[in-house]
Formats: C-alpha cells, sequence, structure tokens
C-alpha cells in the first residue's frame, strides 16, 4: 500500500518536469524560427545570467512553498541585505570580495528568523505576516536610505563580476562566457536538491507541508523547522542579494521589490504546490528558465510591455488551475474529502 | 466557544475598539495641537474614510470564509476605469457608465468565484493571478495614462453633501447596513459564517459549499465595483495602479476589526469602527508630514500588533 503511493507520488513530480521540458523544447522551437540567434549558447547563457536572482531566490520560495508557507518578503530582505553591504564595502572600501559575499547572508537569516518567529507564533497565513513584514522592512529602508543609490565599490568587487566559469568565442569572433554566477545558482539547486531528498530535516519540510497535525503528533518539533525554513529563505535573499548587486555593480533600494510574483509564478509552474508537502529543485529551476524564455520571446515578438503582466497573470493563474486538478484527482483517488 | 457566529460573545472586542479609536484622538489630537479635532478634519476623514471602507467591506466576505482577495484594488481599478472611458470616450451617461462598471465587477467577481470555488485554486493564489492580470489589462487599456474629466453629476458623487454629510460616507454607510443586514438576516450569511468555520461540517449539513463560496467572491466584486464609483468620483480619475497601498490597509482592517483571517469570525460594525480608526491614524500621519515610506512601515507593525493582539485574546479565551 504504502509503496504505491510513493510510485503514484514519484509519476507526478516526472510528470511535471516532462512536461515543463516539453513546453521549453516547443517554445525554444518556434522562437528559433522567429529568431534563430534565440536558440545559440551565447543566449543562453546571457538568458540564465539574467535569471540568477531569480532562480535563487525561487529555490528559497520552494523550500517555504513545500513547508506549507509563502513568502514575499524576500525582496525587501535582499534589498536591506545588499544595502548594507553596500554600505560597508564603499564606506569603509573593503577591497574583498569575500567580506563582501558574507555580510547580506547573516543579515538575510535575521529577518528570515524574524518572518519564521512570527509564523509560527501567531499562525495567521503567512501570506499576511509577510505582507507585513514586506511593508516594515521596505519602510524603514527607503525612509533611512532617503531612496540614495550606491555605487563606486572597489576594484574587487567590480572585477568579480567579470569572472567566467569558462568562455567561447562566437563565429563572428566575439567572446563569450559562461558568468560564475550561473555557477553560483547550480550549487545552490544541488545544495537545496541534497537538502530536501537526503537531509532529515528536508524530510521533515514535506513532512509539516504534507500534513501539519501528523508531523507535530509524529514529535517533530515545528517551530524549529519553520524557523530553518524562513531562515533559509533569508540566506538565499542574501547570496542572490550579493549577486544581484554584483551585476549591475550598483544598488537601488527599489530594483528589487515588486518582483516577488515573478518568482512565486516560476516556483508554482515549477510544481511546488500552494498546498504544501510537493515540489523539487529541478521543477522550479525549468520553472524559472521557461519564464525567462516566455520574457524573451515576448521581447523578441516585440509584445509592448503592457501585455507582460497579462501574460504573467495568466500563467500564474493557469498552473495553479492544473496543479488543483492534479489534487483534486489524487483526493478522488485516495477517497478524500474535499469541502472547499 | 462563540461557535454561534450571531451570539454576542465577541462583543468585549467592539468595546476594546472604542476605546482604541478615543485613545488614538486623544493622542493625535494633542500630537497635532487639536488641528484633527477641527470640523474641517473631521469633514476630510469623512470624505476619506469611505474608500478604505468599502475596499475593506470587499475583502471582508472573502475572508469570512477563511478566504481573501488580493485584487479588490485591482477590480475597483479597472471597474474606474471602464466607468471614466464610457463617460470620456463613448459619450455615455453617468448612470449607464456606472453600471458597466458594476457588471464589469460581477464579471471579475464571477471568474474569481468559478476559480476559487470550482477548481479549488486556494484563494490566495488565484487572487493574485487574478490581480496581476485586471492589472495587465487595465495596463493594455490605458497604456499607463490617466483617464480625466467626468461630468459634474457624476463629480457630485464624490465631492457632494447632503445636510453636510459627505456623500461618499452615506454610501459607505449604506453598503455597510446592507452588507449586515445579508450576513446576519439571511439564509447566506449564516452559510457563509458556517463555511467559514468548519467547511466539512458545513458540507454535511447540506450547504453547497461551492456556491455559498462563489457567491462570496460575486459580493466581494460588487463591493469594489462600488468603491471604484466613488474612487473615480473622488480623484476625478481613473489609472490602472490607484491606491495599491490599500490593499495591505484593508486586510489590516479587517484584522483589526476582529475578523479571523482562517474564517468564521467578524461583525460589520467592528469593521467600520476599524476603518474609522485607521483613517484617524492616516489624517494624523499626514497632519504631522510623516514621511509615506515611515508610514507605511508603521502600517506593517500596527498589522502585525494587531494579529498578535488577536492571537492572545483568542489563546484566553480558549
Amino acid at each position: 500500500m504504502k509503496e504505491r503511493f510513493i510510485l503514484i507520488d514519484k509519476r507526478i513530480f516526472r510528470q511535471t518536469e516532462f512536461y515543463l521540458l516539453g513546453i521549453i523544447a516547443v517554445l525554444s522551437f518556434f522562437l528559433t524560427l522567429i529568431n534563430p540567434k534565440f536558440l545559440t549558447l551565447e543566449n543562453w547563457f546571457d538568458l540564465l545570467r539574467s535569471n540568477v536572482f531569480l532562480g535563487i531566490v525561487a529555490l528559497g520560495e520552494l523550500v517555504v512553498l513545500i513547508s506549507g508557507g509563502i513568502d514575499v518578503s524576500f525582496t525587501a530582505t535582499a534589498t536591506i541585505a545588499q544595502y548594507i553591504m553596500g554600505l560597508i564595502i564603499s564606506t569603509y572600501y573593503i577591497d574583498n570580495v569575500l567580506i563582501a559575499f558574507l555580510i547580506p547572508i547573516p543579515i538575510g537569516i535575521a529577518l528570515g528568523a524574524i518572518n519564521g518567529v512570527l509564523v509560527h507564533y501567531t499562525r495567521v497565513h503567512p501570506v499576511i505576516i509577510t505582507i507585513s513584514t514586506l511593508n516594515v522592512f521596505f519602510g524603514f529602508l527607503m525612509f533611512l536610505s532617503g531612496g540614495k543609490w550606491l555605487y563606486n565599490f572597489p576594484p574587487s568587487f567590480r572585477n568579480f563580476a567579470r569572472v567566467q566559469a569558462f568562455s567561447l568565442t562566437n563565429p563572428k569572433g566575439g567572446e563569450y562566457g559562461f558568468s560564475i554566477f550561473i555557477l553560483f545558482w547550480i550549487g545552490l539547486a544541488i545544495l537545496t536538491w541534497v537538502i530536501l531528498k537526503y537531509l532529515p530535516i528536508g524530510r521533515k519540510i514535506y513532512a509539516i507541508g504534507g500534513n501539519r497535525e501528523a508531523a507535530r503528533r509524529a514529535g517533530f518539533n515545528l517551530f524549529r523547522i519553520q524557523l530553518f525554513v524562513y531562515c533559509f529563505m533569508g540566506a538565499l535573499a542574501g547570496i542572490a542579494s550579493f549577486v544581484h548587486a554584483e551585476l549591475n555593480q550598483m544598488i537601488q533600494p527599489n530594483s528589487l521589490v515588486g518582483r516577488e510574483l515573478d518568482v512565486l509564478a516560476a516556483a508554482i509552474l515549477g510544481g511546488a504546490s500552494v498546498f504544501g508537502g510537493a515540489g523539487s529543485a529541478l521543477g522550479v529551476f525549468l520553472g524559472v528558465c521557461l519564464i525567462a524564455i516566455i520574457k524573451n520571446g515576448l521581447i523578441l515578438m516585440r509584445a509592448p510591455a503592457y501585455w507582460h503582466e497579462v501574460i504573467m497573470g495568466a500563467i500564474i493563474v493557469g498552473a495553479a488551475a492544473i496543479n488543483a486538478y492534479q489534487r483534486k484527482l489524487k483526493a478522488k483517488r485516495e477517497g478524500e474529502i474535499i469541502a472547499q | 466557544m462563540p461557535n454561534n457566529p450571531l451570539s454576542k460573545a465577541r462583543d468585549p472586542q467592539i468595546l476594546i475598539l472604542i476605546f482604541i479609536l478615543i485613545f488614538i484622538s486623544i493622542f493625535f489630537g494633542v500630537l497635532t495641537g487639536g488641528r484633527i479635532l477641527t470640523v474641517q478634519s473631521l469633514q476630510a476623514i469623512a470624505f476619506q474614510l469611505p474608500l478604505l471602507g468599502l475596499l475593506t467591506l470587499a475583502q471582508m466576505t472573502p475572508m469570512l470564509t477563511g478566504g481573501i482577495d488580493l485584487s479588490v484594488v485591482s477590480t475597483a481599478n479597472l471597474a474606474g476605469i471602464i466607468i471614466a472611458i464610457s463617460m470620456t470616450q463613448l459619450g455615455l451617461s453617468p448612470l449607464l457608465a456606472i453600471i458597466l462598471g458594476l457588471a464589469l465587477s460581477l464579471g471579475l467577481g464571477a471568474l474569481k468565484g468559478f476559480l476559487v470555488a470550482f477548481i479549488s485554486i486556494p484563494a490566495i493564489i488565484a487572487t493574485l493571478g487574478m490581480m496581476i492580470f485586471i492589472r495587465g489589462v487595465a495596463l493594455v487599456i490605458t497604456k499607463g495614462y490617466v483617464i480625466a474629466g467626468f461630468p459634474s453629476g457624476f463629480l457630485f458623487l464624490g465631492d457632494g453633501t447632503i445636510l453636510g454629510v459627505p456623500l461618499p460616507f452615506i454610501i459607505f454607510l449604506i453598503s455597510a447596513i446592507v452588507l449586515y443586514i445579508l450576513l446576519n438576516r439571511t439564509r447566506f450569511g449564516i452559510e457563509l459564517y458556517l463555511l467559514g468555520s468548519n467547511p466539512t461540517a458545513t458540507l454535511f449539513s447540506g450547504v453547497n459549499n461551492r456556491w455559498v463560496t462563489f457567491r462570496v467572491y460575486l459580493l466581494s466584486s460588487f463591493l469594489a465595483g462600488i468603491a471604484s464609483i466613488v474612487m473615480t468620483a473622488r480623484f476625478n480619475a481613473a489609472q490602472a495602479d490607484y491606491g495599491e497601498s490599500y490593499l495591505l490597509l484593508t486586510v489590516l482592517a479587517c484584522v483589526l476589526g476582529g475578523v479571523n483571517p482562517s474564517g468564521g469570525f467578524g461583525r460589520v460594525s467592528g469593521l467600520v469602527l476599524s476603518t474609522v480608526i485607521l483613517q484617524v491614524v492616516a489624517t494624523g500621519f499626514n497632519l504631522l508630514r510623516l514621511s509615506s515610506h515611515l508610514a507605511s512601515a508603521l502600517w506593517g507593525i500596527i498589522l502585525i500588533l494587531a494579529i498578535v493582539t488577536n492571537r492572545l485574546i483568542l489563546a484566553r479565551e480558549s
């Protein structure tokens, strides 16, 4: 009996990722017909590099979603983390990338811990808690910073942005490379995968997302698991904010807030269930790629910017509808009653 | 304990709210040197309150069933744009324009209700997607521009007074009273509260949960449509992203007014009081010339405090 359920579960995972790959292949085919440049390694490296921020925070959001929660405050967390880092390295002129990299992470963890404590203690839906903390974090940052931009960072910070894992030459002789930050993303995706799949805490996260009451009665410490989940999201937001600052070589307090929904859409598209208990790192990676391709495609097709929101909204509703439908089928199989 | 939604068990909350209102009025009265208690300020409050109040009423009905509607503000904006376009570009009479706007809100409500009730998408995700979608449609229609310049008959809805009472305030009061009757004196209202407190038990008592949920979103969007009339008339303009900061405030007002975010509890009277409190605070911030960013941080803190207090009260009751 138990084995049968595990089999069904795996099949659903495989389906989500399989379909995502299929959609990506079909879209790529048509986009290549429209613009042959689309299917070059150069364009793909570029696409991946410009979505590293989205990709990293989507991994954090995935973990929160699996635990049955949701976090929309990470953009403010990331902005605060990178702003403090920018202030420190430009004021004291710290010419060391490693230190710059290490500053935003504890800040992210601390702000994540605030979310974790509030979510666990108040037992109010996490979306309400994190909308409030988003406003608190961002409001204070804008008030205290006055919205001032930061630039002029030490040379090591500037040079690190140009580091390539390897570089290639295109037919016209121009050089392009595989940015080091894509490796950050892939590394964190593997880390997330290992945590979720092989570490006890990962299995506990699936457990509280699947059935909180059962997990509590099995003796899991819900508080510790939730704290871990929101701190993990905070840590990833910190790392992502470092990458974002590197790629832009400028820190604007208002450049990240407002992109929460893109990340949520990527995670849901990648098969993370908003009911908790389901989702995988590979799925979310593909979900981010799919959103990146759709946006790239809209630009290649010269669709006006107003249409982007309409299409993003439709994608979220569509993905959630498929997700809900799958859940319904599963519930029907297991004879569960859905009252609402 | 208070399983019967019609019981008076939560009345202490109303008393607490009245106490908070008195405290806040004195607090800002002292801070602003009495400026907040002048007739002028009070009338300003009565002009500004209805928009937040109507949007909060729209937010309340889904929250009573344990849902939420993140798209109330975007729904109001799109309805406002339709009203504006009907009057300025199609040359329709204000009455016809308003009917069109309300019809559009009902249509959007039906779509939301369909997604939540019949497809079973969690309300948060469905309305999040709808919020982005609706705002996108509004942007496509307006291309980001403001639509302005309405007939004076329409503007009267925003700035007119009857016996010194601002017309928007009267619209708000009528809507609140009608909603009160709907929630407390009709079968639909009782089913709605029941659904919020225990969906499974409600299903087994022979209530059609899906149909109740569907109508909840219909009602919510209709109230957002009424808010759009007041908003468009007051601003004398319509735009795709007006009043987005109101979204957090509507949730805040509901929680402060005693609506339990997991559903089942909450009264219209508590909501009216909490919107008055929030409006007094907002006017106070304005009079003190507080930075809008600091104000939004303070809103967030007030919301968290309200939630924690609610939690403490609930913990003591059980």
